[in-house]
């Protein structure tokens, strides 16, 4: 039978393959110049064509053997709709019973991430042996096959962001732990988890830097890496609670927020934090979000509200598109378009500012009348609000800001409590990084109270700072 | 189907951004053809890709759930969809600057892991879409916009490679032979395990024209000249094998050695 053979001049290159390949010089050039700017080929003799197919097979789709009736044609693309209206809703906030028995228990800062993670729904882990994050990994290792979730040990830590946000796409909470060499490796795929949305859990024990510093030792030197340490700078979301049973919260916290998000979410903790043993209250219920699925609705921002967009996973039949590229809000890439790269980066800035007040989470004591106001993070909240106490003891006016949400710095409640016109000083284990952050928040006095040697602040140190203003 | 209706059906859109005469569109209308032979369809499968002219053939345009990842990284996103959902059938789709160099170590890993996905490498020779510098597969003394006066630099042989970490799955098939090709694919999508396929694939663009040849045809003239098949390879001496590649299905590094000559 004599086989139809056709070159669709659109979409003709000119690249000569067909006339390479085609043993039977099926094809020559024609008058026309195509697309490419090169000669577009026809068909000369087609009755000594034997339909081996290797001209279609190196064509980029102008040629067409034999095609077949219109109907039998568009089947495929009809069914795969069809599958998509099926699926229903899905996710938004639940209560579920606590995995430990209600109750209290006596756990280490990283056991508190293991236990509140798994608790918070967390199913996948993918992580690398870091001090003082190892314990976390391993007992992730012990733990996660027992519930049904998967662990595995990766070959570094930007393998084990990527595994991470794989699995997320697959439609699990997802999470790795690490320290500050890792943290470093992370920061590109952390670039991708803010561009494409993915949500994520992110665990950076600080430790001593720069470099491999003092592995063991606690600092707070990843502050500001945290939320800049990305190509792209846009907003993070950032905790850096002060105790084991706050890790706790806060790390059910960090799965509610990453999930509402759909963004990476970084949980600090520290050299001390993580290995300090305290005691934790379980109770019974947990409240819970799980990202929203709503089917056939666009996966990606900008949203009108600048909220986070519906996320499907891969199989739900959806013909995803995640890049990291600029895109539209369907996932196509759409990288000459400057008001879609504005617009994104704009929204992605949007979705955490605009959520702002709402994610605004600090502890405050004895700030009404406050001369000095003491702004500690993490770890250091417990020598600071010792060392206030005492101080107001001796009838100093001084209080405490302790921001439990670093990120986004709650610059607004700053600014309000600066125009009493109090000082702020900033103790820190590190050379002083939030420091700064605050004083380009206020005009007031920001002391900086640095202690980047390796050891928590000492309580006594502060309150001879607030007493006797000797640092 | 054809090729054109496949294209129409399973691609997001016919008309692609590869230069005219681009190995990489031999690659996709094989990969149609090859699914439609197992009577799969494309959104059976998931795509993970890193970034280059290779990470393109997934992302912009198989119509199918799709993961683009960055530079290098496509392995470790493939190997987290496996293992969250292991109903997944998941696909990678790389460069040779991607798989082997700046992933190169994810790649090593994955066979080690046992993870089973589909790798397949196509391997231009170059870094295609940042402008062709010389890559970790680059033939020694080609010309490139990293190495004018020749690579001096020892490339991998990607089949090797994989092999010799433990893959029980390597195979090489060159874009002139596309319907060996289009079978190696079969082949691959039909096994389990990790599997990886070195796709050699003519770039006109970037390494044709300092090289060999910038016109496709001659490039594909020229693996049909260097190529050869290992079942038409078996039985041959070292000096009838040298200068030649063979192409086919390796499962363990013992297959594969009896086809190398003294310099590979
Ligand atoms: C971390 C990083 N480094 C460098 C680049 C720039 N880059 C983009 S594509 C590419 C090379 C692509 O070469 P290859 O992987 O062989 O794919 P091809 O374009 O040849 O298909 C490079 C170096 C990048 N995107 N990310
Ligand atoms: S293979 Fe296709 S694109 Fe290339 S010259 Fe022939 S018809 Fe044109
Ligand atoms: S099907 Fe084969 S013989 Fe027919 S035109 Fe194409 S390459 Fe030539
Ligand atoms: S640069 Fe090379 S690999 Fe990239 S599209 Fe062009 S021909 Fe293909
Ligand atoms: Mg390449």
């Amino acid at each position: 039978m004599p086989h139809v053979i056709t070159v669709d001049h659109s979409l003709c290159r000119g690249c000569n393959l067909c006339m390479e390949l085609c043993p039977k010089s099926i094809f020559q050039d024609s008058a026309d110049i195509g697309p490419a700017g090169l000669k577009v080929k026809e068909v000369v003799s087609p009755d000594n064509c034997t339909g081996c197919g290797l001209c279609e097979l190196c064509c980029p789709g102008a040629i067409s053997i034999d095609p077949l009736p219109h109907e039998v044609f568009t089947s495929i693309c009809a069914e795969q709709k069809d599958r998509l209206v099926e699926r229903p809703a899905r996710g938004g906030w639940k209560q579920v019973n606590s995995l430990l028995t209600p109750g209290r228990y006596f756990m280490t800062g990283n056991d508190a991430i293991v236990e509140a993670a798994l608790a918070a729904g967390c199913r996948f882990f993918a992580g690398y042996p870091i001090t003082p994050a190892n314990e976390i990994l391993e007992e992730m290792s012990r733990r996660m096959k027992g519930l049904g979730g998967k662990f595995i040990q990766a070959e570094d830590e930007i393998a084990s962001v990527f595994m991470v946000m794989g699995a997320s796409w697959a439609g699990l909470k997802a999470m790795t732990a690490t320290a500050g060499p890792g943290f470093a490796l992370m920061q590109e795929g952390l670039s991708l988890a803010d561009m494409a949305e993915v949500p994520c859990v992110i665990v950076n024990v600080q430790r001593a830097g720069p470099s491999t510093g003092q592995a063991t030792r606690p600092a707070a030197m990843d502050m500001r890496e945290a939320r800049y340490g990305s190509h792209g700078g846009v907003q993070r979301i950032v905790l850096y609670p002060d105790s084991v049973q706050e890790t706790f919260d806060l790390t059910i916290e960090s799965f509610n927020l990453a999930e509402r998000f759909r963004v990476p979410v970084i949980l600090l903790s520290d050299g001390y934090l993580s290995h300090l043993s305290e005691k934790v209250e379980i109770g019974e219920r947990l409240r819970i979000y799980d990202r929203v699925y709503v089917p056939g609705e666009p996966a990606f921002g900008p949203t009108p509200d600048s909220s986070a967009p519906s996320m499907p996973r891969f199989g739900d039949g959806e013909d995803l598109q995640v890049t990291g590229s600029t895109h539209d809000r369907s996932g196509k890439r759409s990288t000459a378009d400057t008001s879609v790269q504005e617009n994104l980066v704009f929204y992605l800035d949007r979705k955490i500012l605009s959520r702002r007040e709402e994610l605004l989470d600090c502890e405050e004591m004895f700030l009404d009348d406050a001369e000095v106001v003491v702004v500690a993070f993490g770890t250091v909240g417990r020598s600071a609000r010792w060392a206030v106490k005492e101080a107001r003891k001796t009838g100093r006016a001084v209080g405490l800001l302790r921001p439990r949400v670093v990120y986004p710095f709650p610059s607004q409640r700053i600014t309000e409590l600066s125009k009493s016109g109090a000082k702020f000083v900033v103790p820190e284990m590190s050379q002083g990084q939030m420091s700064f952050v605050i004083s380009q928040c206020i005009t007031n006095e920001v002391v900086p109270l640095p202690q980047p040697n390796g050891q928590i602040i000492d309580p006594r140190r502060i309150f001879r700072y607030l007493t006797e203003g000797e640092w | 189907m054809n090729v054109r209706e496949l294209r129409e059906s399973c691609l997001r859109q016919v008309r692609t951004t590869f230069c005219p005469g681009c190995g990489y569109e031999i690659f996709i209308n094989c990969f149609l053809k090859a699914i439609e032979g197992l009577g799969r369809r494309m959104d059976d499968y998931c795509f993970t890709a890193g970034i280059g002219c290779s990470a393109w053939v997934p992302n912009n345009y198989f119509r199918a759930d799709n993961f683009h990842t960055a530079h290098g990284r496509a392995v470790p996103a493939a190997i987290g969809l496996k293992l969250a959902n292991p109903d997944l059938e998941v696909i990678t789709i790389g460069g040779d600057g991607d798989l082997a160099s700046i992933g190169g170590n994810h790649l090593i890993h994955a066979i080690r892991k046992r993870v089973p996905i589909a790798v397949f490498c196509l391997n231009n020779y170059l870094y295609g879409m940042t402008g062709g510098q010389a890559g970790p597969t680059t033939p020694l003394s080609s010309r490139t916009s990293t190495s004018l006066d020749g690579n001096s630099e020892e490339p991998f042989d990607l089949v090797k490679l994989v092999l010799s970490v433990g893959g029980r799955y390597a195979s090489r098939y060159p874009t002139a032979y596309p319907h060996l090709l289009k079978k190696g694919i079969e082949s691959m999508l039909a096994a389990d395990g990790f599997r990886f396929m070195e796709v050699v694939s003519q770039c006109p663009r970037q390494y044709g024209v300092r090289n060999e040849s910038s016109a496709a045809s001659s490039m594909i003239a020229w693996q049909k000249e260097h190529y050869l098949s290992k079942e038409k390879a078996r039985g041959l001496s070292s000096s009838e094998l040298n200068g030649k590649l063979v192409f086919g299905n390796f499962r363990t590094a013992g297959e594969y050695v009896q086809f190398l000559t003294e310099e590979q």
